[in-house]
């Protein structure tokens, strides 16, 4: 078949005026929308074309949540953040199956199915990169996003990692598991098994539908409140052993050098951090009534009060928490305010149901030095209303 | 009056069109979902669940030997794990340059990617005070299994899972090699690996934050 270069120009042109009127239908609503009527039901619901909350690749294994545009506590899954080390592996749950091994009476293979059939539980946890702290630098123009988009919520569903164990019949002298994914690197961590009996899931299910591929379709581990790269996604193996299998991601990184001379292995926990969504770059404040809100979280249980200074440290007030505060799992904080101009620091300080209080800045140098690693950096951090309104981060170079 | 024979007529009208509106499926939904929800607690108790779970529940299938071969590729730090077969810095220099240079340099240190190679004065330890420290094999991994084990599963990235035993012991006896780790005559197998001795090894020290619990106020952590 032949086709001539007009035609192919003329259906180019055709295109690009589909786009166009796309566009334009996209972003002119009808003055008054009761005059005219509304679009059919589809398959597929869509947000409104008005809202476009992105996440923001950085290269291309993470991207971040918008937090700044964001209410409530759930991450809409497709805003969810992602980390991965090998891409984001494409896996068909037909052919899809979780080996469990090694220390046990019954070395078993589950399909996604069997998964499914086991007894379910469904509980609201965040997920948090270890690396998730992206203010280190002199940058001011920094959103919550690049702060900290790296820490997501949703309503995971999936089977008790304890269930399991019980049918595997894992032997009562295994005290680590290895956890295997199916991307393209393999990834490995070493999990101690009283994680399993205390909250560990097998979850399959994320805000209500099946987990998305960035967050391990079709299974992946879930560890509450531990950092995200050991809850391993594209979960294939579970081998249970009497010691830690001492794997790349849990040596080589994710291992926190400290000041002593020392470097921290196998940590786990993410502590108490909180982040002032609003007012934040780059939004420009006007004078009178402020709702400074945000978001705080602890992998240690529940948030118990999160403070808000608007005098840059020098005085705190508590927030008032949104009810119910669930454990490891983010928790809205709001503090009205009233700006009546001039130059204001704002910053929240998150205190959780152990009494563990989110540190300085200084408070974590003087610990952990200024180390280039970066896991486990949540310090407590401060935006800057200049007196024109605009607000920007307050840097404070390491 | 008006608005609620409005929302008979939607309610009808969601009835036939099977849900097609929103606001009239709630309606019909409530009646079908609030009796069995009351009628819940006797199905699933919310305080002992275990007990009345099996302590089986008969679900999936054992798994064949070799399902277990297939997959299982770790290498712990005692060795348990390594593959019969064995390479030297010689063997691995080769399919250094040609497979792995691109991407960590001529010698090992000179990147873009991470650095594999140096180590530090007096095998020193400052990665907390000095973020410019290359963090290497022979200055930070505690471990040489982890080479391997890392290697043969997610290295090069373009084609992981491609490199033979032998070449994997090869690659690992040449990056440690050029981590002066090993003379350049060293054979690298399942028995000599575990032994290579790594300056970082006694550094590594467990988390202690979370337990036990720490005192009411405490921050540096
Ligand atoms: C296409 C580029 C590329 C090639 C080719 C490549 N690597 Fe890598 N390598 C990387 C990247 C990127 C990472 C970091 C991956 C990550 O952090 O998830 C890495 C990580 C590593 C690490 C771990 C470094 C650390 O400090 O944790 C080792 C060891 C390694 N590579 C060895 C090899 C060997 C051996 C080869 C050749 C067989 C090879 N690489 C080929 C890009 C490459």
């Amino acid at each position: 078949m032949k086709v001539s270069r007009r035609a192919l120009l003329a259906g180019a042109a055709g295109v690009v005026a589909l786009g166009k009127t796309a566009a334009m239908q996209a972003s002119q609503a009808p003055s008054d929308p009761s005059k005219v009527r509304g679009k059919p039901s589809r398959a597929l619901g869509q947000r409104a074309p008005f809202e476009k909350p992105q996440r923001q690749p950085r290269g291309v294994a993470s991207s971040g949540t918008p937090h700044q545009d964001l209410y409530g506590t759930i991450t809409p899954a497709d805003l969810h953040f992602e980390r991965h080390h090998g891409g984001v592996p494409e896996i068909d749950p037909k052919t899809y199956s979780l080996l469990i091994h090694g220390m046990v009476e019954r070395p078993m293979v589950f399909t996604l199915a069997d998964l499914k059939r086991f007894p379910s539980v469904s509980r609201v946890h965040f997920l948090e990169c270890s690396g998730n702290f992206g203010g280190r630098g002199t940058a001011t123009e920094l959103t919550p996003q690049q702060l900290a988009g790296l820490t997501s919520t949703s309503e995971w569903t999936g089977v008790a990692l304890a269930t399991l164990f019980r049918e595997v019949g894992a032997s009562p002298k295994a005290t680590w598991f290895l956890a295997e994914g199916q991307d393209a690197a393999v990834l490995t961590r070493s999990i101690p098994v009283s994680k399993a009996h205390d909250d560990a899931l097998i979850a399959y299910g994320q805000n209500g539908e099946a987990i998305r591929p960035e967050q391990g379709y079709p299974a992946r581990l879930l560890l509450p409140g531990w950092e995200g790269n050991s809850n391993v996604k594209w979960l294939r193996r579970i081998e249970l052993s009497d010691r830690p299998f001492m794997t790349r991601e849990e040596t080589s990184k994710y291992t926190e050098p400290m000041a002593d001379g020392t470097a921290r292995i196998f940590s786990f926990l993410m502590d108490a951090r909180s982040l002032i969504t609003y007012p934040a770059y780059p939004v420009t404040l006007s004078r009178g009534w402020v709702e400074i809100n945000g978001i705080a979280w602890t992998g240690s249980g529940k948030i118990r009060r999160v403070d808000v200074s608007t005098d840059g440290g020098a005085t705190w007030t508590p927030a008032r928490l949104q009810e119910p505060v669930l454990s490891k799992a983010h928790t809205r904080f709001r503090h009205l305010w009233n700006w009546t101009g001039g130059e204001a620091v704002i910053m929240s300080r998150a205190v959780d149901e152990t009494g563990y209080v989110q540190p300085t800045r200084d408070v974590l140098i003087a610990a952990r030095g200024v180390s280039s690693v970066g896991y486990h950096v949540n310090p407590i951090t401060g935006w800057l209303i200049r007196p024109d309104g605009t607000v920007v981060y307050r840097a404070e170079p390491w | 009056m008006k608005s609620a024979l409005r929302l008979v007529a939607i309610g009808v009208l969601g009835l036939i069109c099977a849900g097609g509106d929103r606001n009239a499926v709630p309606l019909a939904a409530q009646a079908r979902t609030t009796a069995p929800a009351k009628a819940q607690p006797a199905k699933a108790p919310a305080k002992a669940p275990s007990a009345k779970e099996p302590a089986r529940f008969g679900i999936g299938r054992p798994a064949t030997p070799a399902e277990i071969t297939a997959w299982d590729i770790d290498v712990g730090p005692d060795g348990v794990g390594l593959p019969p077969g064995r390479g030297t810095p010689a063997d691995g220099a080769p399919i250094y340059a040609s497979r792995c240079a691109g991407c960590h340099g001529k010698t090992g240190k000179e990147g873009p990617n991470d650095v594999l190679a140096g180590r530090l004065p007096g095998d020193a330890f400052p990665f907390a005070r000095d973020p410019r420290a290359p963090k290497t094999i022979g200055s930070y991994w505690p471990y040489a299994t982890t080479a391997f084990d890392y290697i043969r599963r997610a290295m090069p990235p373009d084609a992981p899972g491609s490199l033979k035993d032998n070449e994997v012991y090869g690659l690992v006896a040449y990056l440690l090699f050029l981590n002066e780790l090993i003379p350049a005559d060293a054979s690298i197998d399942a028995t000599s690996l575990p032994k290579v001795k790594m300056p970082a090894h006694d550094r590594f020290v467990p988390d202690t934050r979370g337990a036990p619990k720490p005192a009411p106020g405490a921050k540096s952590r």
